[in-house]
């Protein structure tokens, strides 16, 4: 039976992640992963880092893994392009609610500014007439998440990881079973997202299906990533679904066009009536959009802990089992961060920032 | 079977081309070239029936749409990536 | 809006037409739908300057303006779902639905890549019948026909008619198996026949058996290409180079619906009983989507589907002209078989995937085409991969990967606004 330090199992933008920490801290590494390298969840995403303020320990994680970012701004396959993130207030209500964001990233160090009216059709003159303001948070950015999964497994590889291209059946006393029935021993860290239950099903975990359009290219017409305020509501309400306009200029001078939020549906299929509430909520705010061409639809399931923050640590009652999942939609920005804290952890070594809130004994207790 | 020719716009510059035809076939008429592919290179219509996406102009404000799929009609807009 | 009919007929080739007149003629409400400007599709396609061929010329008219016929031209299938087509046009978007669908949707050209393939002046071979006949100038244009099949003839005629110079066909298959095809011809007089015409107005130019087209030469456009024959190879000054490999289905329609298909052959096919019925009820294939057959099985399967379509009767000798005429495909597909040197005229640094420019060596070490694709793009641009992933899948290097809608670039407004414009001329 082989023997390792660490076998992970997944190699989604978590999975890699925590290969690319654990391999340069010395560890010898298994990664476990039947499908295409970043081809679920984060084949899915949008891959826009952000930070998001609503709740304090969401935004400690986004706004470290935001920094740990900056060491892959100029890796070619990641596509790394700082093009901001302009939240868009739609009426004096949300362009109240500004300040107090302003404050709360302030707090942990983001600098955010106030965009008044007339700036905002300065920065983006595609954006409908009527809207109230902005706020810009200068210094966020947007990657391929499938490329950033596949350069920090690249670099995992290069330190002497072994990628297994094969299913993990089954967490056994001592490691994991693969289904060509081989067994590979050590300590065990499960990052398979969504699929979770199927290895721990202890973990409550929901599916949130999402979809999103891109179109051909069409530069120039949108330069900031951008979201309207009552986005969070979208993202952390508990609707059973749910639209909002998320819209991300890539560097191909194409358009990235989210977001929709469903739960109870565990059909990958993608639902026309969905797309059109997705883009009738874009119009609104982009009404120019209309004439561009669509390329593609896809459709995605974010990973949904019980209480929406990820299970980062050991998994209670397991001695040598380990979780990194549970993300939702904030995977691509934390992935990075949620490694740090697990591996430090799993080292026994001091954390960064708090690791209470994620600790997966919360659930169990 | 020739009919009237009528007036388009090719990158501003006003022309006039065979009426029914495609647009694709009037950029060829007036020897003008095509999309630029993401790498910078030439490109030019190859499989005439909707299927290659290599004919791709603007036409009247629209980017990205099929020449050869295309009629063109009198006071037409065309403009090409170069 | 939705608009309503009895039977639904996506693609106005022969198949597609015959169904619809079997169809109305039976008193079936019918929407006869077609990205084209003229019906015809692409064998009967209308030529600016020369009109329909004359057997099509006889019976297009009369089946486009058939009372209970809705012409739908320039018109796309975007999306489809249980009973309706989501369509749009240059200005409007709408749905149609249906009782019966009968799929005639046809098939695209095979293109292989070969260095230079991406150069202005290389097109299809039937790329270059559609674009003379939709008013491509080839007046005075030396032109070479190369690849593989019967419609390299056809593509020499329409571009000799075009005025255009023809300086050789170049077929792959070697002079054996031309020959094997062409004395077993006779069992097909209909196909024999034209055989002949073909050869007859192409008298002069010359017919090269078992030669590969290597390279094609140009810095910004096509000025030359080197061609290897079995006397060797040599370079050929030439304007204009139309080469194709054969044909793929559009199957992308189908199998958004959940037709089964049959995927024993690199390309898939859609499966259909005697009387052209898919696995989803309701929904008929016929012609080249069924398997590449031409134009006759086409005729013949579209006339099966349009009256089983409204369970009218289906005659036992049109059963057996179906069978005549698949037997004539099957002799095809097999004397024009492609051979390895085909599959070796890549070159690591060519490009296959033409819409987001990546080359043959960077898609090395990829088990399938969706890695393929999240690493390298290949397959992501405008044409959906109907190009590079139908070549990919001829190579062997993966078979095509599952698509996703829309079933062709679309507005986003037909995705996303409320469908609420009626359609002009709609019958009712």
């Amino acid at each position: 039976m082989k023997s390792y330090d660490l076998i992970i199992v997944g190699a989604g933008i978590i999975g890699t992640a925590c290969a690319d920490v654990a391999s340069a801290a010395g560890l010898k590494l298994a990664i476990v992963e039947p499908q295409a390298i970043g081809g679920g969840a984060t084949a899915a995403a949008m891959g826009h880092l952000v930070a998001m303020d609503d709740d304090p320990a969401e935004l400690a994680l986004s706004h470290y893994s935001l920094q740990l970012w900056e060491a892959f701004t100029d890796v070619a396959q990641i596509e790394y392009s700082r093009c901001g993130t302009l939240w868009v207030a739609s009426n004096e209500n949300e362009l109240a609610s500004i300040p107090a964001k302003l404050a709360r990233l302030a707090a942990v160090g983001v600098h955010a500014e106030l965009i008044e009216r007339q700036r905002l059709y300065q920065l983006e003159p595609a954006l409908a007439p009527g809207l109230a303001g902005g706020m810009r948070v200068l210094r966020e950015a947007v990657v391929y998440p499938p490329g950033a999964a596949r350069h920090l497994l690249d670099r995992a590889l290069a330190r002497g990881a072994t990628l297994y291209p094969r299913q993990a059946t089954a967490l056994t006393r001592n490691g994991v079973e693969l289904d060509d029935r081989s067994m590979l021993s050590g300590p065990v860290l499960v990052a398979t997202g969504a699929a979770l239950p199927r290895l721990l099903p202890q973990l409550p975990m929901r599916q949130r299906k999402g979809h999103l359009v891109i179109t051909d290219r069409h530069p120039g017409i949108v330069h900031h990533q951008l979201l309207e305020l009552g986005y969070a509501d979208s993202a952390h309400g508990d609707a059973d679904s749910s639209v909002a306009f998320n819209v991300q200029p890539r560097p191909t001078g194409q358009i990235l066009i989210g977001s929709s939020r469903e739960y109870g549906s565990d059909d990958s299929a993608v639902s026309m009536p969905m797309v059109q509430r997705m883009l009738e909520r874009c119009f609104h705010y982009l009404p120019g959009l209309r004439d561009l061409q669509a390329l593609r639809i896809w459709t995605g399931f974010r990973p949904v802990s019980a209480d929406g923050r990820p299970y980062l640590g050991r998994v209670p009652g397991a001695q040598n089992v380990w979780v990194a999942a549970g993300h939702e939609g904030l995977g691509i920005t934390t992935s990075l961060g949620s490694a740090r804290l697990v591996i430090d952890q799993l080292l026994s070594q001091s954390t960064a920032i708090d690791a209470s809130p994620y600790d997966p004994a919360r659930i169990a207790a | 079977m020739k009919t009237a020719g009528i007036r388009i716009q090719v990158d501003g510059r006003s022309v006039e081309v065979p009426a029914g035809i495609s647009v694709a076939a009037a950029m060829a008429q007036l020897g003008l070239p095509f999309r630029r592919s993401v790498g910078g290179q030439r490109r030019a219509p190859v499989c005439g029936m909707g299927a290659c996406f290599e004919c791709r102009v603007q036409i009247d404000g629209i980017a990205q749409r099929r020449g050869c799929m295309t009629t063109v009609r009198e006071g037409m807009q065309v403009c090409t990536d170069d | 809006m939705t608009e309503r009919y009895d039977v639904a007929i996506v693609g106005a080739g022969p198949g597609g037409l015959a169904a619809a007149r079997a169809a109305a003629s039976q008193g079936a409400r019918v929407a006869l739908i077609d990205a084209q400007a003229h019906a015809g599709g692409q064998v009967w396609r209308k030529d600016i300057e020369h009109g329909w061929p004359r057997r099509a010329q006889a019976c297009i008219p009369r089946i486009v303006e058939h009372p209970r016929i809705h012409w739908l031209a320039q018109t796309q299938v975007v999306h489809a779902d249980a009973g309706a087509l989501l369509l749009e046009n240059e200005t409007q978007a709408w749905r149609v639905a249906y009782d019966t669908l009968i799929l005639a949707n046809g098939a695209r050209e095979l293109l292989l890549p070969f260095p230079g393939w991406t150069l202005p002046g290389v097109t299809g071979a039937g790329g270059l019948q559609a674009l003379a006949k939709q008013g491509w100038p080839l007046h005075g244009r030396r032109a070479v026909i190369a690849g593989s099949g019967p419609l390299l003839l056809a593509a020499a005629v329409t571009a000799k008619r075009h005025g255009a110079q023809v300086l050789g066909i170049y077929e792959q298959a070697d002079a054996a198996s031309v020959h094997r095809f062409a004395r077993g011809l006779w069992r097909w007089p209909g196909k024999a026949l034209q055989a002949v015409s073909l050869r007859g107005q192409l008298a002069g130019i010359p017919y090269h058996c078992g030669s590969v087209v290597r390279e094609a030469l140009g810095t910004d456009t096509l000025q030359a290409i080197e061609v290897e024959t079995p006397r060797g190879s040599e370079p050929l000054s030439c304007d204009l180079l139309a080469i194709g490999f054969g044909l793929v289905p559009n199957i992308e329609l189908a199998q958004m619906l959940g037709c089964r298909l049959n995927e024993a052959g690199v390309h898939g096919r859609v499966e259909v009983d005697t009387m052209q019925r898919s696995s989803v009820p309701g929904v008929y294939a016929v012609g080249e989507l069924c398997g590449i057959g031409g134009r006759d099985s086409a005729w013949i399967e579209g006339l099966i589907a349009g009256h089983a379509a409204v369970g009218a009767k289906v005659q036992a000798r049109w059963l057996r002209r179906q069978r005549h005429a698949r037997e004539f495909a099957e002799s095809l597909q097999h004397h024009f078989k492609l051979s390895t040197r085909v599959r070796a005229m890549a070159r690591p640094d060519t490009l296959v995937c033409r819409c987001e420019d990546v080359p043959l060596q960077a898609l090395r070490g990829h088990a399938d085409a969706r890695s393929a694709k999240l690493a390298t793009r290949c397959g992501m641009g405008a044409c959906q991969g109907r190009i590079c992933g139908s070549a990919l899948a001829e190579l062997g290097i993966f078979p095509r990967g599952g698509s996703r809608p829309p079933l062709f670039p679309v507005r986003l407004s037909t995705l996303g606004d409320p469908i609420s414009n009626p359609h002009q001329g709609s019958c009712s």
